[in-house]
């Protein structure tokens, strides 16, 4: 959870500043059967040179928050939000050609979900990146060529491996190539979806610490918005961590503070899902009942019907976005009972009162 | 590109079928490249024998080596001069309906919608429409000309292969590799000719293929029944003055030769199409 230093460069922007600002943003589908609240008031931002992770269930709103922020959504989506802008910037005032034009893969890139489909299998993997830098960046097939050999060497491939296809790469192959197609251009953001699923634990580990590796080395600061179910994962790369839950963020602070003192009562549970190093023995307990459907509208807290200190106000009443720390926000009615939720939370029979309830 | 032709010459050639159809179409498009030189004689001269009288409705032999017919043309010749004008249209008509199907399919499938509503039920339409009287229709309104065939086999031709096509894009649009393209900040047409269009390419082919194969029958048929241009003799126009002679049941030569140069043909193409078929995926390819 070490931050990498920030590297001296000439254009680096003042250390606080923030590459990506979303305030109150909700993506909505709009389907025969209704609407699916798919992102529903989703505020975060990513600081400069931070990694801010993701967690949350399948189905949660994490891939289409991305495809918000990328513009990569289907026409039955609307998309409202107070403010999303980047470095500053409004995006949501930025027309698509501009937007493709100027941020799209020079400032954000995107290492996709499941990554290991995401090559196109009639092109040398070498080829692929070569189109987006020179669809981008103004410069020869040769120079681009070269670029694409210092990117592969960056992520671990051997720059011979350009010339390669991509089913003659293994996945975590792919997923290197994957990572040095959203290097290529040098941006501010990357966004980082599931980069890891599908791994084995080993690859894993090498892909994250040659990250961190690859953040160190570069010149410009990169922030990293990285999204995975994954809390591991979450939990060695980032600076922030944000739990997400039916399309909103229940709980985020910094990694540390939010691991160690947690408030919500799902970030409770989810702790205790996950086995612990310092505590072996202890028996990992899940949280009962599923994710509410989305396409009825939640009036309270919408994990109230799977927690076991709901009470009548959190079912009636969507919780404020508070503020309990400088920087921590708990979307929660009853933070100032979190000791008592500490101490029961650990407590198996806790959670199996919850289900009984529902 | 050089590269690109090495392959489907190593995907045609590896099939054993495929190798002798390739090598029937390499033949075929030889002669009708040579046509002029190969012919010995003027297909529309009536020839006479060494005796000094009409060569009519000889069989094969060392002087004529494919006969001649009932107003003593050599058969031959014929034959050579057929062949440049069947494998023009059906090369032409060919690649133009693929081109046309190819185009439609990917174009349907990728932004579906209210134009994939339009084209496809512009290709059902075309599914509608009989090719004889459509063939009959376009020739009594602007005369027996051979692009008029040519475009008549076109309109019908491309439907096939526009639905195969759509089909597929479908399909491939759905795969995470599209999505991600998208991502980099590729636009509609570096998606649909950059990244679609390749993946699908073993498909086309083998539609391209069927499709010449097709528009070589086509005008087979549509010669036979005399609506073909006159000034250029095709294998089919050379059966129909077999037909209008009325000497069918006499000369057998005069109706072999056609009818075999047009099975062979038809079937050396579908053989390429089978090997394609078994191609169509570019995994195998590199190995």
């Amino acid at each position: 959870m070490k931050r990498s230093p920030i590297q001296d460069s000439g254009n680096v922007r003042a250390g606080c500043d923030m590459v990506l600002e979303i305030k109150n943003l909700s993506t909505h589908y709009h389907i025969t059967e209704g609407t699916v609240r798919a992102v529903d008031g989703v505020s975060l931002s990513v600081g400069e040179d931070q990694v801010f992770g993701l967690a949350g269930e399948s189905g949660c709103g994490k891939s289409t928050l991305i495809r918000t922020i990328m513009r990569l959504l289907p026409g039955s989506a609307s998309v409202t939000a107070e403010r999303l802008s980047f470095q500053g910037q409004d995006l949501l005032s930025l027309s698509d050609k501009a937007y493709r034009e100027n941020i799209l893969w020079n400032e954000i890139s995107l290492v996709p979900q499941s990554a290991m489909n995401s090559l196109n299998p009639v092109y040398r993997v070498g080829d692929q990146i070569t189109e987006v830098i020179q669809a981008h960046w103004d410069m020869g097939r040769k120079e681009a060529r070269s670029l694409v050999e210092r990117l592969f060497r960056g992520v671990g491939l051997q720059p011979e491996l350009t010339r390669s296809y991509p089913h003659q790469f293994s996945g975590g192959m792919r997923q290197r190539a994957m990572i040095a197609m959203s290097l290529a251009l040098d941006p501010r953001l990357t966004i980082m979806d599931e980069p890891t699923t599908g791994l084995d634990v080993l690859v894993q580990e090498r892909i994250l610490r040659e990250l961190k590796e690859i953040r160190q080395r570069k010149k410009n600061p990169m922030s990293i918005l990285l999204i995975t179910h994954d809390i591991s994962v979450i939990a060695e790369m980032s600076d922030r961590i944000g739990i997400m839950y039916a399309g909103r963020i229940m709980e985020q602070a910094d990694a540390i503070e939010l691991f160690n003192e947690p408030f919500h009562p799902y970030t409770l549970g989810l702790k205790n899902a996950f086995p612990s190093i310092r505590q072996m023995d202890r028996e990992l307990i899940s949280i009962p009942g599923s994710p509410p459907s989305l396409i009825q509208e939640i009036p309270g807290c919408v994990f109230a019907f799977r927690c076991p200190f709901a009470m009548e106000v959190c079912r009636e009443q969507r919780p404020p976005d508070l503020e309990v720390r400088p920087n921590h926000f708990v979307q929660c009615w009853r933070t100032d009972h979190v000791e008592e939720f500490r101490k029961r939370a650990g407590d198996k029979s806790t959670w199996q009162s919850s289900k009984s309830m529902t | 590109m050089k590269e690109f032709l090495f392959t489907q010459i190593r995907i045609i050639t590896r099939h054993r079928f495929g190798a002798f159809g390739g090598l029937v179409i390499l033949f075929f498009g030889v002669i009708a490249l040579l046509a002029p030189v190969l012919a010995p004689h003027d297909p529309w001269t009536s020839l006479a024998t060494a005796d000094g009288r009409l060569a009519i409705l000889k069989p094969p032999s060392t002087e004529f080596l494919l006969g001649t017919t009932s107003m003593g043309r050599d058969i031959l010749s014929q034959m050579i001069y057929a062949t440049r004008t069947t494998v023009l249209i059906g090369l032409s008509s060919g690649l133009i309906s693929i081109f046309i199907g190819a185009n439609i399919g990917l174009l349907s499938g990728y932004f579906g919608g209210r134009l994939d509503e339009v084209l496809m039920r512009l290709t059902d339409i075309v599914y509608g429409l009989p090719f004889l009287p459509f063939l009959i229709v376009l020739i009594s309104l602007f005369g027996r000309n051979i692009w008029f065939v040519i475009i008549a086999i076109c309109c019908i031709v491309w439907r096939t292969s526009a639905r195969v096509v759509r089909a597929q894009t479908l399909s491939i649009r759905q795969r995470q590799f599209i999505l991600a393209a998208k991502a980099r900040g590729a636009g509609d047409g570096r998606i649909i000719y950059r990244h679609i269009l390749p993946n699908i390419m073993p498909l086309l082919l083998l539609y391209t293929s069927f499709n010449i194969a097709w528009s070589v029958l086509a005008e087979a048929g549509a010669s036979f029944l005399g609506f073909s241009d006159p000034d250029n003799l095709s294998w089919g126009g050379i059966l129909y003055n077999l037909w209008i002679s009325g000497k069918i049941r006499v000369a057998w030569w005069w109706f072999a030769w056609p009818s075999i140069c047009i099975i062979l043909l038809v079937s050396a193409l579908v053989f390429v199409s089978r090997a394609y078929e078994e191609v169509a995926n570019p995994r195998l390819r590199q190995r």
